[in-house]
């Protein structure tokens, strides 16, 4: 490994130790818009280590669940990471929670991972991975609350012909700063569905990632984020078509709101990658963002690059707009109150994120948090 | 019994930074049970008359009147406006994404008549109505006014308006993009309601077609921003003999 700080995502070449990385300036394309000086030391690694963090696995049966050393040959399932954050993560994290689900389970009930933080003053550092045997079939929750300063790493390998849903929540309190990377490895005509949500926290920034391990295997990324009060919340998607015949969709929508006190910031990044093998690659990656009120901004970066003449299709859209006033008048017309029109916009706006989760109950959850957030009361 | 009286009303819109006198001085009066034609050449001002009756953002009123039985309707929100029993059919109804017709049918229910309607009979009354303007039941859970063909848009909107019984009911230009079998089913809620005469109708229009569906008990001819004419159900008739020539000459050389 040579430590490098080149641009491209895709040549980023990856270590185990985070030492192989330059601690980024914040010049980096990979930083570029991440506000540093909030991470609390936990890029460079200066973070104090505490014990602010509880992480509880809930599971039906046809799931295990270990508790293994980073360097368990469990643990580096999805290889080094790309990243120093990651890199740290892994490194510094008590130990590996490794999930297991056995082949061919269907699991009737979803898996929940509790990530719930208690401490914002130290940093915790989280490392997961989720081993989905071949055919089987889950949902995974991974629900995070609470206070933190937290780097985490969730790798998610799904086994060939297997099928997964993983709902990743960002439910944190106010103070909360969260760098999370969230990869997935999808086998042999396999599928995952990654909801990703990100509500809560003061900076959250998300790294999702996409490889494919053989043909046929198809990835749906969905995300939803809604920045108010001051977050700055990131999400960079970077989607590896390495192999033939593969599928990936990527469907993010934000909603900002900001004050000029506390302006909020989103970002959205959708790389993919379709590299010269991989021939018969279908991709489409949208980013629709809502701005509620000024004092916010959002920045979206989509980024297609192909190295193949032979797609089946590939395609990518991004689109930031204001509130739409005919919709408001037009709601209005019908006696709906203002405040309640912006709900049932926003809500509609989200609708076709949220149902993609299928628990219903989480869902009016979301809703809540989701509406609470618009009256700002949310966190 | 219900009365819109418009009283000498200017109304300006910003184009471009800059204000533009639309209406000239309308005045009007609709009471429940009549049901008012207005008819004019495009550009003459009508939807924006619709639109300030209903309080559209976009349009200024400089001076006049418009009360509902007696409420100053100007110093009303535009939901307060429906809720006072205002209703506007839109020439160019609005999408809205991820919200369902039955959701959206609801809500506005539940803000006009100040309380959630009992399930079941509400249900049932959406039901009925839908199959009286040979709406699939399946358009129920579709998005509102998303993907909607120009006679589904208008007929959700007569939907609407058979739900929410308003006092007063403004349609701008319901007619227009409708084959002859969408035009009959809306002229058919349009005389479902009027038969209750419990509403006052103003049918705004472009054409004189829709005429032959609906009978107007009042025509007004609006030219320039102000009511250049105003008879009975002999006036489209002549409307559609001789068109707004007359009138449109008459308006410039004023
Ligand atoms: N929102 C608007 N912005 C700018 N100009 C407008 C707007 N609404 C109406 N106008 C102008 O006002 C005039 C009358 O328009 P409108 O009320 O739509 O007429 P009609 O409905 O009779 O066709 C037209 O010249 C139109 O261009
Ligand atoms: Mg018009």
């Amino acid at each position: 490994m040579t430590q490098t700080t080149h641009d491209h995502v895709a040549s980023l070449v990856g270590s185990f130790d985070p030492a192989d990385f330059v601690v980024p300036t914040g010049r980096e394309e990979q930083w570029r818009f991440t506000p540093l000086r909030r991470t609390g030391g936990l890029v460079d690694g200066t973070a104090v280590s505490g014990a602010g963090i509880s992480l509880t696995v809930e599971a039906p049966e046809g799931v295990t669940t270990q508790h293994v050393d980073s360097s368990d040959a469990q643990a580096v399932l999805l290889g080094a990471p790309t990243d120093r954050a990651a890199a740290l993560a892994i490194n510094r994290a008590e130990s590996t929670t490794v999930v297991t689900i056995a082949a061919d389970a269907q699991l009737d009930e979803p898996v929940w991972i509790k990530c719930v933080g208690s401490d914002a003053t130290t940093a915790a550092f989280a490392h997961v991975v989720i081993d989905v045997k071949p055919f089987a079939q889950a949902t995974i929750v991974i629900d995070r609350t609470g206070s933190t300063h937290i780097s985490d790493v969730v790798d998610v390998k799904v086994g060939d012909g297997a099928h997964v849903t993983i709902v990743s929540l960002q439910d944190w309190a106010a103070d909360t700063v969260h760098l999370g990377h969230q990869r997935h490895l999808v086998g042999r005509d396999a599928s995952v569905k990654s909801v990703i949500i990100t509500l809560g926290g003061s900076l959250v920034r998300l790294v999702p990632t996409v490889a494919y391990d053989a043909p046929g295997g198809s990835a749906e990324m969905f995300g939803l984020f809604f920045a108010g009060n001051g977050q700055h919340l990131e999400h960079r998607l970077f989607v590896d078509h390495a192999v033939p015949n593969c599928t990936s969709r990527v469907t993010y929508k934000g909603a900002l709101q900001g004050t000029e006190a506390q302006p909020s910031h989103s970002v959205w990044i959708g790389d993919v990658l379709i590299r010269a093998a991989a021939v018969g690659t279908d991709t489409y990656e949208i980013n629709r963002n809502l701005v509620l009120t000024d004092f916010a901004r959002a920045d979206s970066v989509p980024n297609l690059e192909i190295e193949t003449g032979e797609v089946a299709g590939a395609g990518h859209a991004s689109a930031t707009g204001r509130f739409d006033d005919e919709q408001l008048f037009y709601l209005q017309t019908r006696g709906i109150p203002a405040e309640e029109a912006r709900r049932l916009v926003v809500r509609g706006f989200f609708h076709e994120i949220l149902q993609q989760i299928g628990i219903e109950q989480l869902q009016a959850r979301l809703v809540a948090r989701v509406e609470a957030e618009l009256e700002g009361h949310g966190v | 019994m219900s009365i819109l009286e418009v009283r000498d009303l200017h109304v300006s819109v910003d184009a471009d930074g800059e204000s533009r006198q639309i209406l000239r001085g309308v005045d009007l009066t609709v009471k429940a049970g009549e049901t008012h034609a207005i008819m004019g050449p495009n550009g003459s001002g009508k939807s924006t008359l619709a639109y300030s009756i209903a309080g559209h953002p976009k349009y200024t009123v400089e001076s006049g009147s418009i009360t509902l039985d007696g409420a100053d309707v100007l110093a009303m929100s535009v939901d307060e406006r429906a809720r006072a029993g205002m209703f506007l059919a839109m020439q160019y109804p609005v999408e809205i994404p991820g919200v369902s017709v039955s959701n959206f049918l609801r809500t506005a229910a539940t803000a006009i008549r100040g309380e959630a309607p009992k399930l079941r009979t509400w249900v049932k009354e959406v039901r009925e109505t839908m199959e009286q303007l040979a709406m699939d039941p399946s358009f129920a859970e579709r998005n509102v006014n998303e993907g909607f063909s120009g006679g589904e848009k208008k007929r959700h909107e007569i939907l609407q308006m058979e739900l929410l019984k308003p006092k007063i009911a403004l349609l701008d230009e319901i007619d227009s993009g409708l084959d002859v079998d969408a035009l009959r089913y809306v002229s058919e809620g349009v005389n479902r309601l009027a038969a209750t005469g419990e509403t006052g109708l103003l049918l705004i229009t472009h054409y004189t077609r829709i005429l032959k569906y609906i009978q107007p008990d009042f025509v007004h001819v609006f030219v320039d921003g102000v009511i250049a004419a105003s008879g009975g159900k002999d006036l489209a008739d002549e409307l559609e003999a001789s068109g707004y020539e007359k009138y449109q000459k008459s308006g410039s050389s004023a």
